[in-house]
């Protein structure tokens, strides 16, 4: 009986391990690797501190730092799962986040009911946009949306023939389509470009590089402006920024360029310099025009309205500025 | 079809068509998901701008209960051909219901009393048609009728912003939008009927789902 087990047993232990054998290794390089152990345990000193913190101090609660903090855990493990498993599944990922970022752009803007069938082809910019990122066609891939979505929709549109609230209605998709799509695939593209150009890493590193120092800009302009912040920069769009928090931001995000480039990138020191100022005052342009934006349709920040779905263009603003920004900067110096 | 193979195509068509459609392509944005019943019986009136809509008042509830939740629908409308029917009924679970008196003088409600009787979680669209999309209609008075019969079921009312945009009556493909969904407190004939009049019951229903549609601005749309 045993032995009449024993080759079905063997045949299906051996799929398995072959099963496991075939599976992808990750696909980021060392230096990327390295990066992210530093991150969850950069993550993991900021928790433990909060958690001391509230047990000398257990009035203050410390709420809104411990939110960011946890959201900052969620973004790091969707971001190694993301980059971890294989290069389409980053592009497929990112692409996900463009999705979502449109769609939140086309709720919060007005639309016109005869457009059902023009915002269906707006959409389907998406998967085109990505897949041409992913096939690493450039020349194709820098001028579908400014060139032949660019026409694309308004010839849909005017084939509707309702003219009345045209030219905000067609004005008002193109800069969706611009900021949330072709802004943003900038990133899926570093994943195309060729090994060779970062003997460090490659796409990944570079990709890596570009939101790690992003995010971390983010961080260093709130938290400089907490602590020095005085004078107000953008009073009439976000009285919240201030001209300290600004630069000081900017010479953190700065510093830490400059660290990570010879690890992460091929760019020389002055390249990170202008890389790290590009980042730092890219993501506060960023991220005062989508708060411009969100000011001119009514919707406040922390507005209920992006409650559960915690507000992707609000996660992203930063990234619609960074991401093409850098890839530019990067794509003339070394591809 | 005996009722545990009714459960399962229920099942399957709340976790195969209604949670991708409204969870991953639109995007659900509850308020006070704690006021929806947790159990039968019970009635919950959403407004109805969509096809849209019954998926997405299935997606409020625990996939355990889905069994139990029973889409109201027009039988003129959903019963018209011999397929769509056979779907409707068994993997939507509609209760349908003849929107004009036939000639038999039949209670056109008898299924409804029925469910209630079962504990079932009755979902009703008061307007009766999707009409516009994004404009409310004058209700019909069906709720009250089930109401006054059933004076402890609660009724909950329920707005819902953003499927008639997706996907507006003649449409046939959604465009994906954010959905939002307030859910209003439960109501109760004996509250708020005043002496047992099906009018004011109608109008105080109305009168709430239109206080929670009025809640936020809305982007335009027309």
């Amino acid at each position: 009986m045993r032995e009449a087990w024993a080759g079905p047993v063997e045949k299906g232990a051996n799929a398995i391990r072959q099963g496991i054998e075939a599976l992808p290794t990750p696909v980021f390089p060392q230096a990327v690797g390295y990066t992210f152990l530093g991150c969850y345990i950069l993550l993991a000193v900021v928790t433990l501190t909060i958690a001391l913190l509230r047990r000398r101090n257990p009035a203050r609660g410390f709420n809104e730092i411990r939110l960011r903090v946890r959201s900052f855990w969620f973004i790091v493990i969707l971001a190694t799962l993301a980059l971890g498993f294989a290069r389409w599944f980053s592009i497929v990922c990112i692409a996900f986040i463009s999705f979502v970022a449109f769609k939140e752009y086309l709720s919060l803007i007005p639309t016109r009911r005869a457009d059902h069938r023009v915002l269906f082809w707006a959409y389907m910019a998406i998967p085109l946009q990505y897949l041409l990122a992913g096939s690493g066609w450039y020349g194709l891939f820098i001028i579908f949306i400014p060139v032949f979505w660019f026409l694309a929709l308004p010839m849909r549109m005017v084939l509707i023939g309702e003219t009345r609230g045209f030219l905000r209605a067609v004005g008002l998709l193109q800069f969706g389509l611009m900021t949330c799509v072709f802004s943003l695939s900038h990133m899926a593209y570093l994943l195309a470009l060729p090994e060779a150009g970062n003997p460090q890493g490659g796409g990944v590193a570079l990709l890596f590089y570009l939101v790690f120092l992003t995010q971390f800009n983010d961080v260093a302009q709130y938290v400089a402006g907490k602590l020095i912040g005085r004078r107000k920069v953008t009073p009439s769009v976000h009285p919240g920024k201030t001209a300290e928090g600004l630069l000081g931001g900017v010479a953190v995000t700065v510093a830490l360029a400059l660290l990570l480039a010879p690890w992460l990138t091929p760019l020389s020191l002055y390249d990170a310099l202008g890389a790290g100022l590009l980042i730092g005052f890219g993501g506060f342009l960023g991220d005062i025009i989508i708060t411009a934006i969100k000011r001119d349709l009514g919707v406040s920040e922390g507005d209920s309205l992006t409650v559960g779905h915690g507000g992707i263009l609000g996660r992203v603003d930063s990234l619609t500025f960074t991401a093409p920004a850098f890839f530019h900067f990067v794509y003339f110096l070394h591809y | 079809m005996p009722p545990f193979l009714r459960a399962l195509c229920r099942w399957a068509f709340l976790i195969l068509v209604a949670w991708p459609i409204c969870l991953v392509v639109l995007g659900m944005n509850v308020r006070h998901r704690n006021r929806l019943p947790r159990q039968g019986p019970a009635i919950v009136t959403p407004n109805h701008n969509s096809h849209l809509d019954t998926l997405a008042m299935l997606t409020l509830f625990p996939w355990r209960q889905i069994p139990k939740v029973r889409p109201v629908a027009a039988a003129d409308y959903f019963l018209k051909t011999g397929l769509m029917g056979w779907f409707s009924l068994n993997f939507v679970g509609i209760i349908p219901i003849a929107r004009k008196r036939g000639a038999d003088q039949a209670d056109p409600l008898a299924e409804c009393y029925a469910a209630l009787a079962r504990g079932e979680i009755l979902i009703i669209f008061p307007e009766g048609t999707r009409g516009e999309p994004e404009r409310m209609q004058e209700l019909k008075s069906g709720v009250a009728v089930l109401a006054s019969k059933f004076p402890l079921v609660p009724v909950v009312p329920i707005f819902m912003y953003g499927l008639g945009r997706a996907m507006p009556r003649g449409a046939f493909v959604p465009v994906p939008f954010f959905v939002d969904v307030y859910v209003g407190q439960a109501m109760q004939w004996g509250q708020d009927s005043a002496g047992g009049d099906k009018k004011t019951f109608m109008a105080s229903l109305e009168t709430n789902m239109r206080i929670l549609g009025e809640k936020h601005e809305r982007p335009e749309f027309d």
